[in-house]
């Protein structure tokens, strides 16, 4: 019984090719773990049948936690027993996906004794994934991950376990310390993490600069994307070094430039920074040349979402600049405005971008105490119907005369 | 009473500080330049002269324990035992030494792992979870993603292409991978309403739940059979499935009508044009496992379309856009349909409102 793994045909031709495959990968954790050799024989039946022969979630968890642990159940139990649970684990990851081989080692030491032997790393929202163990098996395998000071992340009408990228501990574009910032939030915002509470998911993507390595501006309700106001840093000597060596300034940087704010007349590159909208692609380009300001901070947009339920928005800018430091009072103020007033007037499953479209962004922004400023909006409204808040009546206009 | 701990709870991740090498430890901040140096492999300059190389290479994403201590092997031997992963599943190896870039590179090779990714490159697929964990899944993630990455492998270790291209693959549409801004959009979908269990469905579900959950007002109480349940208006279902969200009683899983529709354009970086949706380019292709040939082979003509007709750093997005739909259409021989239109909330946003047209 050891030995032998399920006949699987279907499979077998996912593991021939040049990119790596999962199957190898789930064949490897098979030869140790009953587990993931019926999860092979089902996998297998799903590529026959072309259907998932998964139930419907299930409420599992580990002690004072209310997310972080995804039920999970095969419907056909009786034939693939090893699956019969096969729940996943969120573990929350350390700001930036870096570890050292002794940490990954104990992780794998964890899971191999408590779980299927499978991972994600990582899962779209950042988290370690820990995937497929039995419910008796939850509680010893946080037992052994607290141990290791590892602890469980986000699911369900939580805050989602949040995330961001490398920033200045490898990138010279960095406008913030986003792990700085991610580790602060997450430790601060414990409680919203572990129980969830909220109408629906809510998700901070730290990025560091305008290129959104982490996709901010398109997952998570508030997206903290890093930016400068002051002028691009530049050294004329390393741009004519570009271009010496091949690079067409004019064709690919400054005719690509969205603002058309800079010009190139072969010795000198100038460009007019009170136009520059920091969309980053000369930056891009010539990085031995040109870099972001010095005056550095980030912008503060809201509400993205992929489209369930009432469809995919991005998110939009809410502060256009703000400095970025500890202890990153205007961003846990704001926060928790938001959060009061979309916990109590927010509908069951709608996100905060959402309940923005339903509310009105003048109502919101008057109830999270934020003055409207025209870098919110792409275009002021073209339709007439506005919701003026105050009339007159008859006599009015003597009072005004008399107080004129 | 005495034996009894406090239970530790709320401790958070731990501090990613630890976590570092020490080049970076001591750079942390004050990075002035990277550059690439070929194919997966990048150097950062800091301020301070110190280098630090990255070799990039490709994940499958779902991976064994036992991969992941080849990993740390690698770590071990070459990068003073630090590792790093990326926001699109690849794994990262960095060191100072240059002369470990390539025993590492080969020790990758042999492993299976081709180093690339970086740069005009196509690098690896965020997805979802798919048929090997996922209850609502209209189609497989890993195994599409390995079929499209063997295809277009030779995107992923080279740097030949005009931009950046990113492909993403959300198994239904709820998107935990959040694909709606990618180059390349490969999304399950459902195509057959929900088939209400109405046994089940008073004891598993609360009714004005599912009733609320459907954006198109498509569900009504109704009693049928003597159980209370609901019925739902078909024509108005646009298979979004979030009434099976909430409740376990309204499974659209079919293997006769669900596949893959492919959506493309999208982009999140701020770079050049704005952040962008992606659009419908192909409606519906339907799910022919193991290896999907018709999603890699449509995957593969529009990589290649955009390869050859966009201008240096246009995202295929920004191309599109400046050739206009109608000419997009035609180059790529998909047949324009019916459904390409949108019919949801502000629609009319989307069609063509000036005389503004190429022929």
């Amino acid at each position: 019984m050891a030995d032998a793994l399920p006949k699987t045909p279907k499979l077998d031709e996912l593991e021939t090719g040049p990119f790596p495959s999962f199957v190898k990968e789930i064949k490897m954790a098979a030869k140790r773990s009953p587990m993931c050799k019926d999860l092979l024989g089902q996998l297998e039946q799903s590529y026959e049948e072309k259907i998932g022969h998964w139930k419907h979630g299930g409420i599992v968890g580990v002690m004072g936690y209310g997310g972080g642990v995804i039920g999970r159940y095969s419907d056909l139990p009786d034939k693939y027993p090893g699956v019969s649970h096969f729940h996943t684990m969120r573990i929350n990851q350390p700001a930036g996906w870096f570890y050292t081989s002794k940490a990954l080692r104990g992780l794998c030491d964890i899971w191999e004794n408590h779980g299927s032997g499978l991972t994600n790393m990582h899962g779209s929202t950042g988290d370690i994934i820990l995937l497929g163990t039995r419910t008796e098996e939850l509680e010893p395998t946080f037992a052994d991950l607290a141990k290791m000071d590892f602890d469980i992340g986000g699911s369900g009408s939580d805050l989602r376990t949040p995330s961001c990228c490398n920033g200045m501990a490898r990138c010279e574009w960095a406008c913030y310390d986003t792990m700085a910032l991610t580790y602060d939030l997450t430790m601060h915002y414990q409680d919203e993490l572990h129980r969830p509470a909220f109408p629906y998911k809510f998700k901070f993507k730290m990025s560091g600069c305008p290129n959104d390595c982490v996709a901010s501006i398109a997952r998570a309700d508030m997206s903290i994307i890093g930016t400068w106001r002051d002028d691009i840093q530049m050294d004329q000597d390393a741009v004519r070094e570009y271009a010496d060596k091949g690079l067409d300034i004019k064709s690919e940087v400054v005719d690509n430039c969205p603002s058309k704010c800079m010009d190139w007349d072969g010795k000198e590159l100038h460009i007019e920074n009170s136009y520059c909208v920091r969309c980053m692609h000369c930056i891009n380009i010539m990085p031995k040349a040109l870099r972001p300001g010095k005056d550095r901070g980030a912008t503060i947009l809201i509400g993205s979402k992929a489209p369930i339920v009432e469809g995919a928005l991005l998110s939009s800018v809410l502060f256009p600049f703000v400095k970025i430091e500890p202890p990153y009072d205007i961003i846990k103020d704001t926060v928790d405005k938001i959060w009061d007033v979309w916990s109590e007037e927010g509908k069951n499953r709608e996100r905060v971008g959402e309940f923005i479209q339903r509310v009105g962004m003048g109502n919101f922004l008057d109830a999270i105490e934020v003055e409207p400023v025209p870098e919110m909006i792409a275009h002021p409204r073209e339709n007439p119907y506005v919701f003026y808040e105050e009339y007159f009546e008859e006599g009015d206009e003597d009072e005004e005369e008399e107080e004129g | 009473m005495a034996d009894v701990q406090e239970r530790r709870t709320d401790f958070g991740p731990p501090h990613y500080e630890q976590f570092l090498p020490p080049t970076i430890k001591e750079n942390y901040g004050k990075w002035k330049y990277h550059e690439i140096l070929k194919p997966g492999v990048m150097v950062h300059v800091s301020e301070t002269g110190d280098k630090l190389y990255t070799i990039r290479a490709a994940s499958p994403r779902l991976l064994s324990i036992d991969k992941i201590r080849m990993y740390c092997d690698i770590a071990d031997k070459y990068c003073d035992g630090y590792l790093r992963f990326t926001s699109r599943h690849n794994v990262e190896f960095m060191t100072p030494k240059e002369e470990n870039i390539e025993p590492i590179i080969k020790t990758l090779a042999e492993l299976g792992h081709p180093v690339g990714g970086l740069a005009n490159s196509i690098t690896s697929i965020v997805h979802t979870q798919g048929w090997v964990h996922c209850h609502s899944a209209a189609t497989d993630a890993s195994g599409v993603v390995k079929a499209v990455m063997d295809e277009l492998n030779e995107y992923f270790v080279d740097m030949k292409l005009p931009g950046k291209l990113r492909i993403a693959l959300a198994c239904c549409l709820n998107m935990c991978g959040a694909v709606h801004c990618s180059d390349i959009a490969i999304l399950g979908i459902h195509r057959r309403p929900p088939r209400v269990n109405h046994e089940m469905l008073k004891k598993q579900c609360e009714i004005p739940n599912v009733v609320a959950s459907c954006p198109t007002a498509a569900i009504r109480p109704a009693m049928v059979d003597g159980n209370q349940s609901v019925e739902v208006l078909e024509e108005n279902c646009m298979f979004c499935a979030n009434c099976y969200t909430v409740c376990p009683s309204m499974p659209l899983n079919d293997p006769l009508n669900d596949g893959v529709s492919i959506w493309i354009g999208g982009k999140v970086s701020n770079a050049r044009h704005e952040p962008m949706f992606s659009k419908l380019a192909i409606p519906f292709i339907p799910n022919n496992p193991p290896r999907w040939p018709e999603v890699t082979t449509a995957v593969r003509n529009l990589v290649e379309l955009w390869a050859k007709h966009a201008k240096k750093h246009e995202r295929m997005g920004e191309w599109i856009e400046r050739i206009g739909w109608p000419k997009f259409f035609k180059l790529s021989g998909i047949e324009f349909q019916k459904e390409h239109i949108d019919d949801f909330k502000h629609a009319g946003l989307t069609f063509k409102r000036s005389t503004h047209l190429t022929f």
